[in-house]
């Protein structure tokens, strides 16, 4: 309302003098308590969403009696080892300093580490591989360190690798243990015993990890195509088992089982598709779905469309399916019916085949126009033993009603070139001979 | 298999529930093993049932009384798309609601199966149908996001007209038992299938009296004049009319129609 004022504008644009009296009374009204007017305005004029937290409740009150002052104090930190006294801010209530250690005392924290004495080192730790020299250095590190291992390999004198350090280290530290404890089951609770250190498991670990990290793009991408090839044969073999069993629900086309056989290697090479076996795959598809429906005891009908949907989109790429719904968008059709009932979902899967068709029909002529003229010459002389002819038999059955509407439609279609006159001359011959 | 004597009881699979009547026909009647193969195999083909519902919610805003937690009155249900009785086929529903509210899962025993909150808050509403015996033992989930602010920002909330969103689905029994066949023939909630000829079902069993019936359905229910409708006709008028603009643009490539897979009659 005030902007409208500051540009000038009037007030409302669909006047009717009815509706201006009770509309500025009824807005004002309505104004909230707690928040200005205009803020309300902001979150349009509805209550927020969320229950508001009071500000007032986050912040840090003080009480008030007490008297704060900050002053500059001695202090000692009990860590330290020598006597050292620094100085810092202390803030000091009610001229009371306050008591305790220094507060950050408590994190001085560090491994325990065994000490073995020369008794126990003759008796239980003697190794061929480690002298007692570099038994002790690895201790000290191992003190020094707070077992980090990586810090101790690197300053270690001899170079010894990390997962030998940490063995010498755990299997001394058991050995000690063992022979302290009064018995065996003392100390078998121990995590030192309960998890021995496994050198071999270590360093096969470590490796398979490293490969893992350094595997290039390319082998990954390798990796990855394998797999998913792999898990695509799988599914094409749980395919053709469900579709063996039930009755096949199909086009009865003869068409159907010829194209079939081939519809496996369709689905590996969607390359060069042909519009008839374009629709049969799709009929493979439709059997193992409605099959897999009937084994549920209990569907929607939603759900069922959908199986369908994506059984007959399995055929087609990413793309021609974006067109397919954009095309259904176009002529003004819901993507998924508003009132989905048995006739309704059968109407709307029938138009979505068709119109994958034609997308098909369209993206043919494209490739066969791109190709150029050398196939308008080449077409003329076509046999039936391409294998696009042979699909196009039962279809041509048909064509005997249409024979004219073929023979007008040739003329247009020179222009066009290529196989889509070749086909269309099929059926006259056909008529002849077996009809 | 071993249920020959409680033929109306639900079998281990579907598909074998031809079974246990089959047999009991072979011990009684003595009919041939041929006969009643023939009965069974018509029986699997193409015979559902499926019943027609609507699902969704109403949501009245409180206005003055609203407060922050409760700002509005809200019925998520599940009805009859005609408003039939729905307590035919379903046992009872569950509604499984946000986690802030006290027993989040609410059962309704009876038709008609809606429940009634207050709140502020929209969220998804898992609703779970639980058949009788008879029908199916497999309970179905549908989801429902609630929907309780209009869907248009700048319009007024009124007290007086609630926010309504529903759904029509069909609810699918492929392979329907005889005894659920026999339970249901007459009944207006659902959408009984042509039988295969000379199938002849056993009477239904007498129904309780109207009264008690009539209450599950929702046609005097007091959101009734807010329910939406539904109609297919005008969805497959929208379809056919693509369809023949397709087939117009398929034309020019195809001399003759697409080859239509023959659409089911039932």
């Amino acid at each position: 309302m005030d902007a409208k004022d500051i540009l000038g504008l009037p007030k409302n644009s669909f006047p009717s003098s009815a509706d201006k009296k009770p509309r500025p009374p009824k807005e004002s009204q309505r104004k909230p308590d707690g928040i200005s007017r205009e803020v309300y305005a902001l979150t349009g004029r509805m209550p927020p969403l969320m229950p508001s937290i009071d500000a007032s409740q986050l912040k840090k009150k003080h009480p008030p009696h007490e008297k704060i002052t900050w002053q500059w104090l001695p202090f000692t930190n009990s860590a330290r080892k020598d006597d050292l006294h620094l100085y810092h801010w202390v803030r000091v209530v009610n001229g009371v300093p306050p008591t305790g250690d220094y507060s950050f005392a408590k994190y001085n924290k560090s491994v325990d580490i065994i000490k073995y004495t020369d008794e126990e080192y003759e008796k239980h730790l003697t190794d061929p591989m480690w002298t007692k020299e570099e038994t002790n250095e690895l201790f000290d590190l191992c003190g020094r360190f707070d077992l980090r291992f990586v810090v101790i390999a690197d300053r270690f004198p001899s170079s010894r690798t990390v997962e030998e350090l940490k063995d010498r280290y755990y299997s001394v530290s058991q050995a000690i243990l063992i022979a302290r404890a009064a018995s065996s089951g003392d100390v078998a609770t121990h995590p030192l015993i309960k998890e021995p250190y496994n050198v071999s498991q270590e360093m096969e670990r470590k490796r398979a990890l490293s490969m893992v990290l350094s595997q290039t793009r390319q082998q990954e991408r390798k990796d990855e195509e394998v797999l998913v090839e792999a898990k695509r044969i799988a599914e094409l073999r749980m395919a053709s088992k469900v579709t063996e069993q039930p009755q096949l629900v199909v086009a009865s086309n003869a068409d159907a089982e010829v194209t079939e056989r081939a519809v496996p290697g369709e689905t590996i090479s969607p390359s060069n598709v042909q519009p008839p076996s374009m629709v049969v795959p799709s009929a493979t598809d439709n059997a193992s779905t409605l099959a897999s429906l009937r084994m549920l005891r209990v569907y929607l009908r939603t759900y069922a469309l959908d199986q369908m949907v994506q059984a007959s989109n399995s055929s087609a790429g990413l793309r021609t399916i974006k067109r397919v719904e954009q095309t259904l968008q176009d002529l003004g059709v819901n993507l998924k019916p508003r009132v989905p009932t048995k006739a309704v979902c059968a109407e709307h899967l029938e138009l979505r085949r068709e119109i994958l068709t034609w997308l098909n029909l369209q993206k043919q002529v494209q490739y066969k126009e791109a190709e150029g003229s050398s196939f308008r010459d080449g077409s003329y002389g076509e046999t039936p033993g391409t294998p696009k002819d042979r699909t196009f038999i039962p279809d041509s059955m048909n064509f005997g009603v249409s024979s004219e509407r073929v023979g007008k439609k040739d003329q247009k279609r020179k222009a066009h070139g290529g196989p889509p006159t070749s086909a269309h001359k099929r059926p006259r011959k056909q008529k002849a001979s077996d009809l | 298999m071993t249920n020959s004597s409680s033929s109306k009881k639900h079998g281990q699979d579907q598909s074998e529930l031809s079974g246990p009547t089959s047999k009991s026909q072979r011990t009684k009647m003595g009919k041939s093993e041929d006969n009643d193969k023939k009965n069974s195999g018509k029986k699997l083909k193409d015979v559902e049932i499926s019943v027609p519902i609507v699902y969704g919610n109403m949501a009245f805003w409180l206005g003055k009384k609203a407060s922050e937690y409760q700002s509005h009155k809200w019925t998520v249900y599940v009805r009859g798309a005609s408003n039939e009785d729905l307590g035919v086929i379903i046992k009872r529903v569950v509604f499984q609601l946000h986690s802030s509210f006290n027993n989040p899962t609410r059962v309704v025993d009876a038709p008609p199966f809606e429940l009634s909150e207050a709140g502020w808050g929209e969220f998804e509403i898992a609703i779970t149908l639980h058949f009788h015996s008879d029908v199916c033992d497999k309970p179905l989930n549908l989801y429902h996001h609630l929907k309780l602010y209009p869907e248009d920002e700048n319009s007024s909330m009124s007290t007086k007209k609630p926010v309504v969103v529903e759904f029509y689905d069909e609810v699918v029994f492929p392979d329907p038992s005889e005894a659920f066949l026999a339970r249901v023939q007459n009944h207006p909630a659902v959408n009984f299938p042509r039988l295969p000829a000379g199938h002849t079902l056993p009477p239904p069993i007498p129904v309780e009296d109207a009264n008690r019936r009539r209450k599950g359905d929702t046609k005097d229910n007091p959101l009734s004049q807010w329910f939406l409708s539904f109609s297919e006709a005008d969805e497959l008028l929208q379809l056919a009319a693509a369809r023949q603009q397709v087939d117009a643009c398929v034309l020019p490539y195809h001399p003759v129609p697409l080859p239509h897979f023959p659409l089911p009659l039932n």
